[in-house]
């Protein structure tokens, strides 16, 4: 809906231009998404829990010094 | 050293079991607060043990996707504060090789938005980041944060507007090229990854 308020010598600024606004925005979301979900669904490097590993011997006593 | 040897608690078992779901997570989030895989890592490494050493003072059943993401963040400002890499997300840089980006066909998008998102000043990014891209609500990036909910919600709304201008500006920026070209490829990007839908 367009405001009617606005002078009329800029019809062109209206509800079409907010709606390109939001398409351009919700891709810039999508991508954004995309682009962190890349990393999250990346298979996590065995030194992550090798080193929670050994943190969790030493915590519990477990390994030998 | 030490003393008699304890065994495991029902406690750090849990705490160790939901802390590795998370590692992706943290992963990501360093990722995007360093702009570099390997420093990420690392990043995302020290948050984790951080997160181990301090588990007495973690509440099982609250957000722990929350605290350990603050953690990550108090690291990475801490250690930046120190000694980070100069390099890494110098503005001008970052600006200076978006205009640069130089092949129309290849599918660059996705660093453009990397690129675009270098050139915003990091509280606007992070913000950007945890709500658009993490899935957190604008109370728990506040929380993470250490700020007002109204402030997290005002970075996110100026990273998103300089964002898209910084996207659209790439374009007119590139000689001989129609304006737009980033924010172009965007779109149809999105579109192809929404329709896809995996």
């Amino acid at each position: 809906m367009t405001d009617n308020s606005n002078p009329p010598r800029k019809p062109a600024k209206g509800g079409a231009g907010l709606e390109e606004a939001r398409l351009r925005q919700q891709a810039i979301g999508v991508k954004l998404r995309h682009m962190f979900d890349e990393v999250v669904n990346e298979p996590v490097p065995d030194e992550f829990l090798d080193i929670l590993r050994r943190a969790d011997e030493r915590a519990t006593g477990g390994g030998e010094a | 050293m030490n003393g008699a040897p304890k065994p495991p608690s029902a406690d750090d078992t849990a705490f160790k079991k939901e802390l590795v779901t998370l590692i992706p997570h943290l992963r990501a989030f360093a990722r995007t607060l360093t702009g570099d895989p390997t420093a990420a890592d690392d990043l995302a490494q020290d948050a984790m043990m951080k997160a181990w050493d301090a588990r007495a003072s973690y509440q099982m059943g609250t957000n722990m996707k929350a605290w350990t993401f603050m953690i990550l963040r108090n690291q990475f400002y801490s250690e930046k504060r120190r000694s980070w890499r100069q390099s890494q997300l110098d503005q001008e840089a970052a600006e200076r090789t978006l205009v640069a980006v130089d092949d129309p066909e290849s599918p660059v998008a996705l660093d453009e938005l990397r690129l675009a998102l270098a050139t915003l000043p990091e509280e606007q990014r992070e913000a950007l980041i945890l709500v658009g891209a993490g899935g957190f609500a604008y109370e728990e990036a506040a929380d993470i944060c250490q700020c007002a909910v109204g402030t997290v919600k005002s970075r996110v709304s100026r990273a998103r507007k300089a964002l898209q201008a910084t996207l659209e500006k790439g374009g007119y920026a590139r000689d001989g090229r129609s304006a737009g070209d980033a924010m172009r490829s965007i779109l149809a990007d999105a579109d192809r990854l929404s329709s896809v839908r995996n």
